[in-house]
């Protein structure tokens, strides 16, 4: 009975306590005389007074990037967290602009996520802070992807032009003399590494649904035809030939159990990699750093990889696509805009960073200051075992890489891919079907949010 | 599954409530009485509030609205409804919960049931270590069994894999597409059946002894006295349990979005209800239809329990 007295008059207490020490700690943390100025830093602030720009961004070498840029800059100061990498940041970042607060100042994002939150005026437009003065250092079709009309919405860093990464032994061990150079030769060579009771050839993972849109567009897809400056049409295109095509080439492979559909990045594939379970990995130029990140290419697969082209559908009218790439882009909720844009324009532009992120491959740099430099052109990449990949696979890969149209859904659509892929890889839909099931799908859903179908 | 945790909160407060109204004493000493009754609810009252309350009617005002990508916010009154009850994607993870719980529950109460009765029978430490072991899985955070689980299931470094590969057979991958339903169903009665043990448990403790004297001397076999006395005397536990499983079961999320990344696409944004609300919110930008699933799935639930608490209102007494 005493016991429970005591408790009952503790517990309120204790409780009230807590609370206190909750708001106690808020206030410590906005106390400043200023606007907040974020300290949950993961880097080293250089110059204590200045003013920090809240940065989110996930590549692998981003802690040497951000002290570069801090220590080269004493008027402001980059703060940066990484807040996920790919979806994972787009759900942060999408939750902060659907509550306006909670938003970086600059957000990094892919290619194909600019156009979604630029339709919801998430983004600020960077011309007026002279994103034109490093225009120059851009391809055409690198500040194409960045812009719309006369508006520029972010600073490109990288790209992600695609090739065929192979493993050396698997094709030795299996007779294969040299990479196919169509689908259709990589189709026969992965028949018949399965036949030999090989490895699976490849991969159709669900979760890379930006790959398959690649493979689809490669082969004369055109899924998305959308413009900002006229808001409320689009035009949808996932029930074509082209990627009713692609769909049945992948479907087949994986239901013949020639290819692996297991999805990409997590452990048990990153061990496949490791181990030798897939012979060809259809990935981006970026692909060998995130894989030497994970432990891919030292100890037992060391010096197993290579690289070769893309497979083309028409061997004499090769086409170039594109997986990932990313970019800084301002928010519409950062509170001091220009000196965010001095920082989505600066960050990872300096030749220390731009020189890491090659050297790692962590990026394929869009700076054409790098992409035209004789280090950078003739450098031997230590992942193929010196092989000169810039010169020979990815430099003309991305110079004839054309640009890609995104929708303000790519979300959404990703996700309704990835649902169909993962009916593909078991046997449970058709190529042809799954795309008129995707075409659907999106057609209701454009217009559930407003969008007139072109 | 979700948090059960928050049912008897609700049910505690209800109690602290009734005992305010005043006595038939003297008026000063009611007020008193009153005030007090208030200070000590106060701490819980505002987490009530401005955790639970206020969200749900922000969520409510929110789901009247619809908000387009092209075309803005709206008024959309009660469409969101209508839409939720016709989208394939609501009524398929809808389907699934359901399916998921006629099994998973009968399942999971049927282990806790024949693990507590075991141990009322037997004494000592043995029993003190078996409780314990039963239950520990519960006392492990969600999120970490379902990891564990992750890796105990994966093709690459998971027991399973390395025993089938000793007999030389194929591993099945318990979260392929046609086994996710099984391998989900092994880690929610793993988690919670221990739970469930200790409720039974601790309702199996509470019957006076002096009734299975009676029933022995009567004749009446350890088996008889399980099934003749024991059960029908702790079925008022029993429809507690079932009432927080199906509540828990219903709004299935934790052990699917967890399992989720390594399941090869097999979970998909619109597994279950739950998972499909914060796909929609936090992904797709919807917060008012995402508001909108989250309160027809709780419709949906709680004409669930209301018809279960009909078929079973003569049985268990908790709740009348």
């Amino acid at each position: 009975m005493r016991f429970k007295t005591t408790l009952s008059v503790v517990a309120p207490v204790v409780l009230a306590l807590g609370l206190a020490a909750c708001s106690g700690s808020d206030d410590g943390g906005s106390s400043g005389s200023t606007a907040a100025k974020p300290t949950n830093c993961t880097n080293k602030i250089v110059k204590e007074d200045a003013p920090r720009v809240l940065v989110w961004a996930w590549y692998p070498n981003m802690a040497k990037v951000v002290d570069n840029f801090n220590n080269q800059h004493t008027d402001v100061q980059v703060c940066w967290t990484n807040a996920g990498q790919g979806q994972d940041e787009y759900s942060k970042f999408q939750t902060a602009v659907s509550a306006k607060k909670g938003a970086p100042d600059v957000v990094m994002l892919e290619g194909d996520q600019l156009v979604g939150f630029e339709i919801q005026d998430a983004l600020v437009d960077l011309v007026p802070y002279g994103a034109n003065d490093v225009k120059k250092n851009f391809s055409e079709g690198a500040w194409k992807d960045v812009s719309q009309g006369d508006k520029v919405y972010a600073a490109p860093i990288d790209g992600g032009p695609m090739a065929l990464i192979y493993r050396t032994d698997v094709f030795a061990k299996y007779g294969i003399t040299k990479p196919p150079a169509t689908w259709a030769e990589y189709a026969a060579d992965a028949a018949k590494v399965k036949a030999a009771g090989g490895p699976p050839f490849g991969d159709f993972a669900s979760n890379v649904p930006a790959v398959t849109t690649a493979l689809m567009i490669q082969k004369g897809a055109t899924p998305f035809q959308y413009d900002l400056s006229d808001k409320q049409n689009i035009g949808i295109k996932v029930d074509d030939q082209a990627t009713k095509d692609v769909l049945n080439y992948w479907a087949d492979l994986s239901t013949k159990k020639q290819i692996g559909k297991e999805d990409q990045f997590t452990t048990d594939y990153v061990a496949g990699m490791v181990g030798g379970k897939y012979a060809t990995y259809v990935s981006a130029a970026w692909a060998p750093g995130y894989l030497t990140g994970a432990g891919v290419g030292n100890g037992s697969s060391k010096g197993k990889f290579a690289v070769a082209p893309l497979p083309q559908w028409d061997a004499a009218s090769p086409v170039s696509v594109n997986w990932g790439g990313s970019a800084f882009a301002v928010t519409s909720q950062a509170s001091d805009k220009a000196a965010a844009a001095k920082v989505a324009l600066g960050l990872y532009a300096d030749e220390a960073s731009l020189t890491d992120g090659w050297k790692t491959q962590t990026i394929f740099p869009l700076n054409q200051t790098v992409l035209k430099s004789d280090d950078f052109v003739n450098a031997k990449v230590d992942f193929f075992s010196g092989q000169t990949a810039n010169k020979d696979i990815y430099i003309p890969a991305e110079n004839a890489y054309k640009g890609a149209v995104y929708s303000p859904f790519t979300v959404y659509y990703y996700a309704q891919l990835q649902a169909q892929i993962v009916k593909l890889n078991a046997g449970q839909t058709t190529g042809d079907k799954a795309a008129t099931d995707l075409q659907a799908a999106l057609v209701a859903y454009a217009k559930t949010q407003g969008f007139t179908i072109k | 599954m979700a948090s059960i945790e928050t049912p008897p909160t609700a049910l505690s407060a209800g109690a602290v409530v009734p005992d305010t109204p005043a006595a038939p004493g003297g008026r000063r000493g009611s007020a008193r009485r009153h005030w007090v009754g208030w200070f000590f609810i106060f701490p819980f009252l505002v987490v009530f509030l401005a955790f639970l309350v206020a969200p749900l009617v922000y969520a409510a005002y929110l789901s009247l609205y619809t908000k387009g990508l092209a075309t803005g916010t709206t008024f959309a009154g009660i469409d969101n409804y209508k839409r939720a009850f016709t989208d394939p994607s609501f009524l398929h993870g809808l389907w699934f919960v359901l399916k998921f719980s006629l099994v998973v529950i009968p399942l999971q109460v049927l282990v806790a049931l024949a693990a507590a009765l075991l141990l009322d029978e037997i004494a000592g430490r043995l029993a003190r270590v078996a409780r314990l072991v039963i239950f520990l899985p519960y006392a492990i955070p969600v999120v970490l069994g379902s990891l564990m689980w992750g890796f105990l299931y994966s093709p690459s470094f998971g027991p399973i894999e390395q025993i089938s590969t000793l007999f030389n057979v194929q591993a099945p991958f318990l979260l392929s597409q046609g086994n996710i339903f099984y391998g989900l169903l092994n880690v929610v009665t793993w988690q919670w059946a221990g739970y469930y043990m200790i409720i039974i448990y601790a309702a199996l403790q509470g019957i006076d002894t002096s009734i299975y004297e009676a029933a022995r001397t009567d004749g009446a076999t350890a088996r008889q006295i399980a099934f003749r006395i024991k059960i029908p005397l702790i079925t008022p536990a029993m429809a507690l349990i079932l009432v927080f499983a199906l509540i828990g079961t219903l709004q299935f999320f934790v052990e699917p979005k967890v399992l989720g990344p390594i399941a090869n696409g097999t979970v998909t944004p619109d597994f279950t209800p739950n998972i499909y609300a914060v796909t929609l919110a936090l992904q797709y930008a919807q917060f008012n239809y995402a508001s909108a699933i989250s309160f027809s799935l709780g419709f949906v639930v709680f004409v669930a329990v209301a018809i279960f608490m009909f078929v079973t209102r003569k049985r268990g007494s908790l709740f009348t």
